[in-house]
């Protein structure tokens, strides 16, 4: 059926029933019906305007400068260009922890996160490549050949000391290939943020604020699914739970994001619950203030019930899963290998807002965590 | 007593309103299952997945590859031959065969209409449907009569009373009355529809259609009973399945109990549906107008009879096993099928299943997604019989992968009808210690609040 047709239909119905409903009910309280309606539209504005769209446009200024140091770099390298290079990676990589989660959309489509954020990184494969100097790095098959994964390896795992890294850039024989081959990395991470940032401020900004539709296509259906996904699979069990064998019963240290550069991999756990904790809350970054968001829109309904509020008790999690992270070391790395319980620990802070976020608020906000469209009773 | 029931027995009337009904279930069943096959779920609710959740007793009941679309083919036939009234029994028989045999390969889709399904098909196995305005009927003259027992007629309005007023029983507990729950959830959530949006978000619209679909339920039976009263109570059949056709995502259902529902109207009404086919397709009808009554044989009358006590007696007590399970129904789940408990709960839940080797101590958690759809592992998140299950699947798995010395925990939270969620299985508990059975599920911790009513 087409989406007009169905939209006549429910009309239609509404019609009809309101018709029978107001006829049943009494009348007196129904004139400030539309003034206490959360306003979901007004949630979505807020995602887009203060949150996505800020965040990628800010991630993308980071990348440019990435891009410009690895040229840099790569026309003079020299420690200290390295050294300039490796900071505006990490920043660049922060950045890329506050994007991250909104795979909806153009990000959905080019498989954004996939080709940015592969890890563990293919190192094999990379030096195959670089060794070939004939690639495509648009393939998804090369998608673990690519993306901040492929530059910690090529900034931080190329060889054990700066100097021996320095000369693979620059005496070794091959150096070209290489030096190519960074800024190619660094010039993808730019193009496929560039296509999607541009898609967000084109058309998919009225497309996604426009799509209030309760039903499991609405946008915030979508990306309420999409956004515990980003949390459970691939915060809590990418960054935490998988290097610390809580799926395979062993800890796998190859698998700890930033693996080349571990004593940063803490920084960007953090830095990624920071940004699933201030989106829960409506908060855009550099702003204090806090615009519609889960937690006001859990208020809302919580309103109408007695008990405590349950965006209380998310944030109280997320509170207690920093504290968890604050007690582990800098390295990821290192302490999977030193107290992999702290870790476990960890992981369990993490899950313990997977409940909530994924029973007593969908449950709240009436949202289907399946993509099965069946019938119900 | 006896005289009365016996007087009862010997009454005819037309057989129009079976006829109707036949047709109408015929095509309503032919359209759903078009409907099903068109949108891919036979694919993906029984090809694609790897493990299926078999009700008790019938683990043997499984989808068998792509013939499984050869069952949903025999089914769909069946229906159009019950429309046509060609070999009518045959093809109720298959009906009913195909049909239970699809709603049993998988209880992830358990819908309380898909049981209504099966158990009205196997109930007009031995009604005398296609005597009249039929194939049947029209190639076998002498098996075509213009009359058939009252009795017959009666079963199915007997069967839909049941089902509403079952259904409405089940609604007086303190959740659907004073909580105004889950339709309190499930409401607002309906915030884009034009003009009802808004007036969903109010509270005593939540209440109000708790206690009207209380009423209603509870009264649709005496109201299309009785004579009366039964324009009023179709009225609000028809208002009360396209409501929730418009608010809930249904299906077919809401237009199959509408349909039904003009048995209850007597023959004449049905005589002009007839009148009506039989001029839109220049049917000669002469041929079905015999005057005849049916007459069953003695020994046939007493097994249909018999059959039709047995169903019925059934029906009536089955949903009260409840009583017989400890806990809170709505938690354990224990009784809860097959007992018109519709749209009773807004239940949700997330289980993780920690897989350990009982010598060395070592663990790890599944990644149900690795063995389970989304859908199946939703359903199996909140329902005791399920997580067993699985767990019995997985120890399976793991053998077969050289695991030893297996233990199965979980660590599960429920959340219900808009309570905050609660640890839902004795993380203690290894569940390949337990098989499953009728018996009480002791491994599931207790609700930790009360629901008070049936």
């Amino acid at each position: 059926m087409s989406q007009p047709f169905i939209k006549m239909k429910k009309f239609f119905f509404s019609l009809l029933f309101v018709a029978f409903v107001v006829g049943c009910s009494d009348d007196s309280s129904e004139d400030n019906s539309s003034t206490d309606n959360f306003d979901r539209q007004a949630m979505l504005v807020n995602w887009a305007d203060n949150l996505i769209i800020p965040s990628y446009t800010s991630f993308q200024g980071e990348v440019e400068v990435l891009k410009n140091a690895s040229e840099t770099f790569t026309e003079n390298p020299t420690q200290e260009h390295l050294e300039a290079l490796r900071a505006v990676y990490q920043e660049a990589y922060l950045a890329f922890q506050h994007v991250s989660m909104y795979e909806i959309g153009p990000a959905e489509t080019v498989n954004y996160r996939g080709f940015i954020n592969t890890y563990p990184t293919d190192a094999e494969g990379i030096e195959n490549t670089i060794a070939s100097d004939s690639y495509n790095l648009e393939l998804p098959s090369n998608r673990n050949i690519q993306g901040f994964p492929a530059l910690d390896y090529l900034l931080y795992g190329l060889a054990e000391s700066d100097a021996e890294l320095l000369a693979v850039y620059s005496t070794n024989p091959n150096a070209d290939a290489y030096k190519n081959y960074l800024t190619n990395v660094s010039q993808r991470i730019l193009d496929l943020t560039g296509a999607v940032l541009t898609e967000w401020n084109n058309n998919y900004r009225d497309t996604f604020v426009n799509n209030t539709s309760s039903s499991n296509t609405g946008s915030v259906d979508r990306f309420t699914n999409d956004f515990i996904i980003y949390y459970e699979k691939y915060l809590r069990s990418g960054k935490v739970g998988i290097p610390a064998g809580a799926f395979s019963g062993t800890v796998q240290p190859t698998k700890v994001e930033s693996y080349y550069h571990p004593s940063f991999s803490k920084e960007l756990l953090k830095e990624a619950l920071l940004a699933t904790q201030n989106f829960f809350n409506g908060q855009s970054a550099g702003n204090s203030t806090n615009g519609a968001s889960f937690k006001t829109y859990l208020d809302y309904l919580d309103s109408m019930k007695d008990g405590e509020q349950l965006s209380s008790l998310i944030n109280d999690r997320f509170e207690n899963s920093f504290q968890k992270i604050n007690e582990l070391d800098a390295s990821l790395l290192q302490q999977i290998e030193t107290d992999n319980n702290k870790m476990l620990e960890t992981f369990d802070a993490l899950q313990s807002n997977v409940i909530l976020l994924k029973i007593d608020m969908l449950q709240a906000l009436s949202i289907s965590v399946d993509y099965v469209d069946s019938d119900g009773d | 007593m006896r005289k009365r029931i016996e007087t009862y027995l010997q009454k005819n009337t037309s057989a129009a309103p079976l006829a109707v009904f036949r047709i109408f279930f015929g095509l309503m069943m032919l359209i759903s299952i078009i409907r099903f096959w068109s949108k891919g779920w036979i694919e993906k609710l029984y090809i694609q997945p790897n493990f299926f959740f078999s009700y008790y007793g019938f683990e043997w009941v499984q989808p068998i590859g792509n013939y499984t679309y050869l069952i949903f083919a025999i089914c769909a036939i069946s229906a159009l031959l019950i429309a046509l009234g060609y070999k009518y029994r045959l093809s109720i028989i298959l009906f009913f065969l195909s049909f239970t045999y699809i709603e049993l390969m998988d209880k992830t889709t358990y819908l309380n209409h898909y049981y209504f399904i099966s158990i009205l098909s196997f109930l007009m196995i031995f009604l005398p449907a296609a005597n009249y305005f039929s194939m049947d009927a029209k190639r076998q003259p002498e098996k075509a009569f213009q009359y058939i027992p009252n009795w017959t007629i009666d079963s199915i309005k007997l069967l839909i009373g049941i089902v509403y007023f079952y259904a409405g029983l089940a609604k007086a507990n303190s959740d659907w009355l004073f909580r105004a729950m889950p339709l309190k959830i499930w409401l607002p959530a309906n915030y884009d529809l034009p003009f009802l949006g808004d007036l969903l978000q109010q509270e005593y619209i939540h209440y109000f259609f708790s206690w009207f679909g209380f009423i209603y339920d509870l009264s649709i039976p005496f109201l299309m009973f009785y004579r009366p009263t039964r324009k009023l109570g179709f009225f609000l059949i028809v208002v009360f399945h396209l409501a929730t056709r418009i608010l809930f995502p249904i299906g077919m259902f809401p237009y199959i109990m509408i349909v039904s529902a003009l048995i209850f109207f007597n023959y004449k009404f049905h005589e002009k549906i007839l009148t009506f086919i039989t001029n839109l397709f220049s049917i000669d009808a002469s041929v079905f107008n015999t005057g005849k009554t049916l007459k069953f044989a003695v020994f046939s009358k007493k097994v249909r009879l018999a059959v039709l006590s047995l169903f019925f007696a059934v029906q009536i007590l089955f949903p009260w096993r409840y009583f017989l399970y400890p806990g809170e129904l709505f938690w354990t789940e224990e009784g809860f099928r097959f007992s018109w408990r519709v749209m009773l709960m807004e239940k949700a839940g997330y289980v993780q299943f920690k897989v350990k080797d009982t010598q060395t101590g070592k663990w790890f958690y599944v990644d149900n997604s690795d063995f389970l759809t989304s859908f199946q592992e939703k359903q199996m998140s909140f329902q005791p019989d399920f997580i067993l299950q699985y767990a019995h699947y997985l120890a399976d798995h793991f053998k077969s992968q050289g695991h030893r010395n297996l233990a199965i925990y979980v660590e599960s939270y429920v959340a219900l009808n808009g309570r905050r969620s609660q640890p839902y299985i004795n993380p203690d508990v290894n569940l390949l210690e337990y098989e499953d059975s009728f018996q009480h599920k002791t491994f599931i911790l207790p609700f930790t609040d009360e629901i008070k009513g049936l």
